[in-house]
């Protein structure tokens, strides 16, 4: 009955498998809850969503697939399927509607003919706007498509009620589409480790100490050094310009590298690199660092990571004075031709699509000088990465 | 079967009690995140109360390992007994620590198991005690025995949202987020740990209390455990609601700020904002 309402989520981008619908399911065959709709509501977001961040996905998808239905009163019981029953022939669209969004083609396409149409209704007159979003006949208002945003929240009940909880939308700031996710990030970088052990003996080596007891005759304690990650790496961010779309992205591996290795260095540069990089971006002018000592401060074990989206107009690496910046004495290919020769172990990671690469001059030829190691930043090329780096 | 209503020291909300009351039922862990002194834990300890159950607390920290919850095998000291000839050394079973799910699986009576702060641990941990907690059973090889639960616990997880769970182990949870509590739910929570407490005193202390959350740049929000503390200190201080509503703005702090701000980058924060205040005037 509600596998209508869990495909709905699913399309919304909630992850949600068939274990939390049979656990719903076995919930509402249990009588936890009375013959409430609200009840309904609170089980199936405790059995269904699993992560405050997509609490509003969740309410946006209940409030639209059991749209038209009403709260139940304490003292008036209804039997709930029926109710249920009801709000599943009150079709959320009509077919002629289903099959013109169909028609139009999809999310992408209708954004863009929303676009378009915001437009024409401009020019033609003010008043206009009430076009998309209240008609109903529009494919844009009966889908809630929303033109400042997303989805227009149903304001409130058909019938003229109150608000209902799911519609008042509390964990809106919470939602956040991630592509990726420090955890994910953490599992991937997980893979570049090396453990050693070094330092103080610490802890008990039990065969060690057996070996060494039976051999001995007496009881011989051997200790061992703890076993830490003794992996260096040294990354450099490209900051500002066309990185800003991904910021959030880069913020989110920085903060999942640095937990993850305790000896992690970062750089920012800008673009491409050059004589100078900084540590922080609000002095960034004032207290610029050398890269030459940068390169000769940390040995040749490093494991380097270049974090950018190396799109830049080619003069910025191939010619000296090409920087957007500053005047740079040598060209910029020089200087990460340098840090290749240094450090054995180099990846770009470019949180621009792999197949846009191509498109973009610049990111072939940077891909050119670091011998084809360059990444795209999702998980799989993040993986990739940190195979190449740990070989 | 005994429903969760939250008790006389405890506020549960609709949507806590069903998730609660669907985790009794179902047998299957609650995960509870929400923001810090929103009483993630002391729920567990309220559900133990409203059950009348025994509470079984499992504290992680970062060193944790998931077999710890299980058993411990003390091979140093079986090692040392062997060397002073101690009886003991014949029975392997001696020398193994019972950890709190061994623990929570034998009791006949049906205990509630808090794992508490779940997130502090290592990012493979919730990932090696999915069977454990699905089946609720597992093996001791020094033994060659299978520890099963009779009663299956209720488990109770709380997470502060440090680290990000796998979704494996999400799938076998029922999730419940404690979201800050609005002025309404506060009053009644107040109410449980103050009763007859003056609304008026009330009435001020909580528009100050939500005035200094919503001042934007602060480094931690005060949570409804500072509230509370802050409150039991106006009492006792016996501070009127006429000194809590004195809108000038020389005393932009409230009394007794250190109980509701715990960063001294916050304090200096209210007292910029008061220096302000008193530079407009003048």
């Amino acid at each position: 009955m509600f596998v209508h309402f869990f495909h709905e989520l699913k399309k919304a981008n909630v992850p949600v498998s068939l274990r939390e619908y049979l656990m719903l399911m076995e919930a509402m065959d249990s009588g936890i809850i009375e013959n409430k709709v609200e009840d309904f509501y609170f089980l199936s977001r405790a059995s269904l969503v699993k992560d405050e961040r997509n609490l509003d996905k969740f309410d946006r998808v209940f409030s639209h697939v059991f749209k038209g239905l009403d709260m139940v009163s304490d003292d008036q019981t209804a039997e709930i399927p029926e109710e249920w029953l009801r709000s599943l022939t009150e079709k959320f669209l009509t077919e002629e509607e289903k099959a013109q969004i169909e028609a139009l083609g999809g999310w992408e396409k209708i954004m863009e003919t929303l676009k378009k149409r915001l437009e024409e209704q401009k020019e033609r007159h003010e008043g206009g706007n009430k076009w998309i979003g209240t008609g109903g006949t529009s494919p844009f208002g009966a889908d809630g498509y929303n033109p400042e945003g997303v989805r227009i929240g149903q304001k409130e009940g058909r019938h003229g009620k109150a608000v209902k909880v799911w519609d008042k939308r509390e964990y809106k700031n919470l939602d956040d589409s991630l592509e990726l996710g420090t955890r994910n990030i953490k599992v991937a970088l997980r893979r570049l480790r090396k453990f050693a052990r070094e330092g103080q003996p610490t802890e008990l080596d039990l065969d060690e100490t057996i070996r060494s007891t039976a051999h001995q005759g007496y009881l011989d304690i051997k200790m061992i050094a703890e076993r830490k990650n003794k992996i260096n790496v040294l990354i450099f961010f490209d900051v500002g310009g066309s990185m800003d779309s991904h910021i959030k992205l880069c913020e989110e591996l920085f903060s999942a590298a640095r937990s993850e290795f305790k000896n992690m260095e970062y750089f920012y540069f800008h673009n491409c690199l050059y004589e100078g990089v900084w540590k922080d971006n609000r002095r960034r002018h004032n207290e610029k660092m050398s890269t030459w000592d940068v390169l000769h401060k940390y040995p040749s074990d490093y494991k380097v990571i270049f974090v950018g989206d190396a799109t830049m107009s080619n003069y910025e690496i191939t010619y000296a004075g090409g920087s957007v910046e500053h005047w740079n004495e040598e060209p910029g290919a020089i200087w990460l031709d340098r840090v290749i020769q240094i450090y054995e172990n180099v990846v770009w990671l470019n949180p621009i699509a792999e197949r846009h690469w191509q498109h973009t001059p610049s990111a072939q030829m940077i891909a050119q000088i670091f011998g084809d190691r360059m990444y795209p930043l999702t998980l799989e090329g993040l993986d990739k990465a940190m195979r190449e780096l740990s070989r | 079967m005994t429903k969760f209503e939250g008790t006389e020291n405890y506020i549960a909300t609709d949507d806590l009690r069903v998730a609660v009351n669907a985790a009794i039922t179902l047998q299957r862990p609650l995960l509870i995140k929400g923001e810090p002194g929103t009483g993630k834990t002391v729920l567990a300890e309220e559900v133990a109360k409203a059950v009348n159950a025994e509470l079984i607390t499992w504290h992680i920290k970062s060193t944790t390992k998931a077999h710890q919850g299980l058993y411990e095998y003390d091979a140093v000291s079986r090692l040392r007994d062997s060397q002073l000839g101690d009886e003991r050394v014949h029975d392997i079973r001696n020398y193994i620590t019972k950890g709190k799910l061994w623990e929570a699986f034998t009791r006949t009576e049906r205990p509630i198991l808090l794992i508490d702060e779940i997130d502090k641990a290592d990012i493979e941990f919730p990932n090696d005690l999915l069977q454990e907690l699905d089946r609720m059973e597992f093996y001791v090889y020094e033994t060659n025995e299978t520890i099963k639960a009779d009663v299956r616990p209720i488990v109770i997880i709380t997470s502060n949202n440090e680290k990000e769970l796998p979704d494996a182990f999400l799938r076998r949870c029922f999730f419940h987020y404690i979201k800050f509590p609005d002025e309404e739910v506060m009053r009644s929570i107040i109410d449980v740990h103050f009763p007859g407490l003056k609304s008026k005193l009330v009435g001020e202390a909580l528009k100050i209390f939500y005035e200094i959350r919503d001042v934007p740049g602060l480094k931690k929000k005060p949570s409804t455990s500072e509230l509370l503390d802050w409150l039991k200190l106006l009492l006792s201080e016996d501070i009127s609601p006429e000194t809590l509503r004195e809108k000038d703005p020389t005393k932009l702090i409230p009394p007794l700020h250190g109980a509701l701000l715990k960063n001294e980058q916050d304090v200096h924060l209210f007292e910029r904002l008061a220096f302000l205040a008193r530079r407009e005037r003048n």
